[in-house]
């Protein structure tokens, strides 16, 4: 099992989890496993062709995946993942 | 035996005499000076030796280095000087011009202006890495914050406090009452006031100083560039995207430096992006999401202190690039988890394919100011 770090952003679709467990051979079978049972995951997270919507970024040990080999960048359970969206709350959030 | 009142010093005991205590006088023109002169000298050009040389060295037994370009004015000098009775003057030897050589500092004259002296920055006049000149520049340093906000409000007291010369605040709304649990920069009895009038009055108290350039408009793709333009820093404190990308576009046509934050709940994230240097908004996600995948912030809530945080971490980073010294949050985005009390890193990597400033539109960018939005895509 490899731990996955959940953003506060997509925690409502994890049950509030900050982080969560999965496995998978690859980033991509990873989070594929992760979100096979959960739509409303799997639609933040892929787009219809697939692959990983632009605004959301996935680490490996800190590296962005996209200069790794993607989703085909492979994983062990001592990695740890990141995902990243876009956020745009600036403080202001609920106020103005 | 005694020996005369004048002798020729070189640099090495120059300093000696400099530091145990001798008066030191710089006999050359204004010009000259004004590109630089000993730390610690007095402008005595040589017109007015005899006539004003008791004024600024009135103890004739004290001893006197002087100095000039090469080194014969000040031999010159000293002779007039002991003509006068002064007993022990020192004419350094191959003037500044060799104690530069030697790499011995030099003063620049506007690096001590008035604000050196100022006690309000004391413990930063004391610290190297800001010091007088760093203290001259932070006052000379200019800082655009897009958003009075929960972000925004820490910095602006904050850079206030630290003497950055200029602050301008672009927000077009006004104080709510459920802004106060965290936009420390307003005031209760400010409710219904515009947030940039309140800051500026919150600004003013602290230190007066600081000249505010209040911009009470929404930062839009068509006033960008007229309100960024000039500033050093930018503090990015908004709330949507597209003002965000907005800002991006317009920042990285201007290499201006933006220091980004964002915050949510219990998390904060903060990146400094250096145009043309290391990555930029739109390297680390070219698009935003659209409206329906965008989670909303404004019913999620966040920890007051959480914005006042990240708000200070984003002024502590603008203090780093305005100064140039320690290693600014660039190429890296920094998380926070205030619950677990952690902190985390990822590597952001500039995109040589980013439509704002990759590789196509780096080559454009000498003329970019003048030219229109580079970063269309999305």
């Amino acid at each position: 099992m490899t731990r996955v770090r959940i953003p506060p952003v997509l925690r409502v679709h994890v049950d509030g989890q900050k982080e969560v467990e999965a496995t998978g051979a690859t980033v991509g079978e990873l989070l594929r496993n992760l979100t096979a049972d959960n739509v409303g995951l799997s639609e933040q997270l892929f787009g219809e062709d697939g692959g990983l919507h632009r605004f959301v970024n996935v680490y490996l040990n800190g590296q962005d995946v996209r200069y790794l080999q993607v989703l085909d960048t492979p994983v062990s359970e001592r990695d740890a993942v990141i995902i990243l969206p876009a956020m745009a709350g600036g403080g202001a959030a609920g106020g103005s | 035996m005694a020996r005369g009142p004048v002798r020729e010093v070189m640099p090495a005991e120059a300093a000696q005499l400099i530091e145990q205590g001798a008066v030191l006088l710089d006999t050359r023109e204004q010009h000259e000076w004004n590109a630089g002169y000993l730390p610690g000298a007095t402008l005595l050009p040589p017109a007015e030796v005899v006539q004003r040389v008791e004024e600024v060295a009135p103890d004739k037994n004290r001893p006197v280095v002087i100095y000039c370009a090469a080194g014969a004015r000040s031999m010159r000098a000293a002779l007039q000087m002991a003509s006068l009775g002064y007993t022990d003057v020192s004419s350094m030897a191959g003037g500044i011009g060799l104690w530069k050589s030697e790499s011995r500092p030099i003063q620049m004259p506007d690096s001590t202006p008035a604000v050196a002296r100022n006690p309000r920055y004391a413990r930063h006049l004391v610290m190297p890495e800001v010091g007088p000149e760093g203290q001259a520049r932070l006052q000379k340093s200019k800082v655009l914050f897009i958003g009075a906000g929960g972000l925004g409000s820490p910095g602006l007291l904050y850079l206030a406090a630290a003497g950055v010369g200029t602050l301008g605040i672009v927000d077009f709304d006004v104080v709510d009452l459920s802004n106060l649990q965290r936009q420390v920069v307003h005031a209760d009895n400010r409710i219904g006031m515009k947030k940039t009038q309140s800051a500026t009055l919150t600004i003013r108290a602290l230190n007066p100083e600081v000249r505010v350039v209040a911009y009470d408009e929404m930062l839009t793709e068509e006033n960008v560039d007229r309100l960024i333009a000039g500033y050093d820093v930018i503090i990015d404190g908004t709330d949507t995207f597209e003002t965000r990308y907005t800002l991006n576009d317009a920042a990285v046509r201007a290499a201006i430096p933006v220091v980004h934050a964002s915050v949510f709940r219990f998390e904060g994230q903060l990146s400094v992006f250096v145009p043309y240097e290391g990555p930029c908004y739109r390297c680390l996600y070219p698009t935003p999401p659209p409206p329906e995948l965008a989670p909303g912030c404004s019913v999620a809530g966040v920890l007051g202190v959480v914005p006042g945080v990240m708000g200070l971490l984003q002024a502590t980073e603008a203090i780093k690039v305005l100064l140039h010294i320690g290693d600014p949050l660039m190429g890296r985005l920094l998380i926070w988890d205030a619950l677990d009390g952690s902190f985390s890193e990822v590597t952001l990597r500039r995109d040589p394919t980013c439509p704002a400033c990759g590789i196509d539109a780096a080559r454009r960018q000498p003329d970019a100011a003048s030219q229109p939005s580079l970063a269309t895509a999305g």
